[in-house]
């Protein structure tokens, strides 16, 4: 089977990009993701990652597919196994039929991942469109070419355990998918994006999560010399640069979707939107630059000083929200 | 973010892989273009990966000095804490944190053992050794 790879900025809204192209539907990354409506942000300092909270840009693993399958009707079939042969099993059966399948596996697992950034990350998404031999065929988003990765490491990554733990879980679409009415669709996403972001009733999602996170990086302890407030920094960072795509990533990954649904739709309003989603994106980079600095000591380490940085961005994202939310409600069909 | 200020200082922990990032081109369009990555990527990278190493080095020490268990180290090495391997290796906590005292370990049935080299991705008998 002939595949064409796409190479995306984010695994999921990549892996669904790529799923849909061999079925006619040329959808771009920025597409999948902003369809899906899956900008978002969390501060949840209960879930732990190696001791550190957890904080996300975007919605939670699974929303892009399931929030394309909702607006597309793609019929996406999902399936998880108890044991890793029969896992491994109905993936070749998948395969033998022609189809590129989409999977959820551990990053720490896959032999071509960089060395470097192996940690123990259990939702990465890749789609595997082949197999020679005990050779599987990897279009992974995330990696510039396709690849190849072995029958082991791959049956490995998909049956890791712990949080998130993908249990082998594979999904594809079953319908053809209908391109739809793109304003309908793109009014329903801006809706349930201005609603996640604005009136989540848990405090620590949204908007007003980038304020309860400021005030943690404000209270920051420097009495042992910065060591824990400096590592609490760094991994803001990671998670905003590294993990995925991150903070300022998805900022501009998100404005390249409000582009293409100007685009599609004739809708003007929305390209002034992405421009100021832009720059949004641009204050996030200048916060990880910061900290950045901070962490070698090239700068002062001073915890406050980043933490008015997010609360400028607070309040940033607030007024675009509001905007956007405006914006769709103004929205003539 | 403007096309021509996508970082390219070459992120060494990218190990050559270049990132998809979006861009202002120069007609004010968002589009895709590689990156080699940033240098801030870099820091944060290996500060996290220094925290481990530090973390495997200083379980080593101890290990080798009779005051913990190999599997500590081990551990470490793998990038995991004790939530994470009690839960890759389906046990109890307590229990894996009892196992990081050097007397239970050498107690510890072949069984538990096997179960916690498959859990780290080692042979069961590399378990024992700390290279």
């Amino acid at each position: 089977m002939r595949f064409e790879h796409l190479h995306a900025s984010h695994c999921e809204s990549g892996v669904m990009a790529g799923l849909l192209r061999p079925h006619g539907m040329a959808l771009s990354e920025p597409m999948a993701f902003g369809l899906a409506s899956a900008i978002a942000f969390a501060y949840l300092p209960f879930v732990r990652l190696n001791g550190l909270p957890l904080i996300a840009y975007r919605m939670p693993p699974g929303a892009v597919v399931r929030g394309l399958d909702r607006g597309l009707e793609l019929g996406m079939r999902f399936e998880t196994f108890r044991s890793p042969a029969a896992g491994m099993a109905r993936l070749d059966a998948l395969l033998g039929e022609g189809k590129a399948v989409g999977l959820q596996t551990s990053i720490y697992w896959l032999p071509y991942i960089p060395p470097d950034l192996r940690f123990h990350f259990n939702a990465h998404n890749l789609i595997v469109y082949g197999r020679e031999g005990d050779e599987y065929l990897v279009s992974d988003p995330v990696a510039e070419m396709p690849v190849r990765c072995a029958r082991r490491d791959l049956e490995r990554a998909r049956f890791a355990k712990g949080a998130l733990a993908p249990k082998g879980r594979l999904y594809y679409p079953t319908r053809q998918p209908t391109p739809g009415n793109w304003q309908r669709l793109g009014r329903r996403a801006l809706a349930r994006t201005a609603h996640v972001m604005l009136h989540t009733p848990l405090p620590l999602v949204g908007v007003r999560g980038i304020g309860w996170l400021a005030r943690t990086v404000e209270r920051l302890s420097l009495r042992d010399g910065g060591r824990a407030a400096s590592l609490y920094i760094g991994h803001i960072v990671r998670m905003q640069e590294e993990i995925g795509t991150g903070g300022a990533g998805f900022r501009f990954m998100y404005a390249a979707f409000l582009q293409q649904l100007a685009a599609r739709t004739c809708y003007g309003a929305l390209e002034a939107l992405a421009a100021r989603l832009v720059e949004i994106g641009d204050d996030w980079q200048q916060f990880a630059f910061a900290a950045a600095k901070m962490i070698k000591r090239r700068i002062a380490l001073e915890p406050p000083a980043l933490a008015a940085r997010l609360r400028a961005i607070a309040v940033k994202e607030k007024r675009f929200f509001h905007d956007l939310n405006d914006t769709r409600l103004a929205w003539k069909s | 973010m403007r096309e021509r200020d996508v970082p390219q200082e070459g992120n060494a922990t990218l190990a050559g892989y270049r990132k998809a990032v979006y861009a202002v081109g120069e007609d004010g369009q968002l589009r895709i273009v590689a990156s080699r990555g940033s240098e801030v990527e870099e820091i944060v990278t290996r500060q996290a990966l220094a925290e481990l190493e530090a973390c495997a080095a200083e379980a080593r020490r101890r290990a080798l000095a009779g005051l913990a268990s190999p599997l500590e180290y081990h551990m470490y090495r793998a990038r995991m804490d004790v939530p994470m391997l009690a839960q890759a290796a389906g046990l109890w906590r307590w229990r894996v944190r009892r196992h990081l005292k050097p007397q239970v370990f050498a107690r510890l049935p072949l069984a538990l053992k096997r179960r916690y080299a498959e859990a780290l991705g080692i042979a069961p008998e590399a378990l024992e050794r700390l290279e």
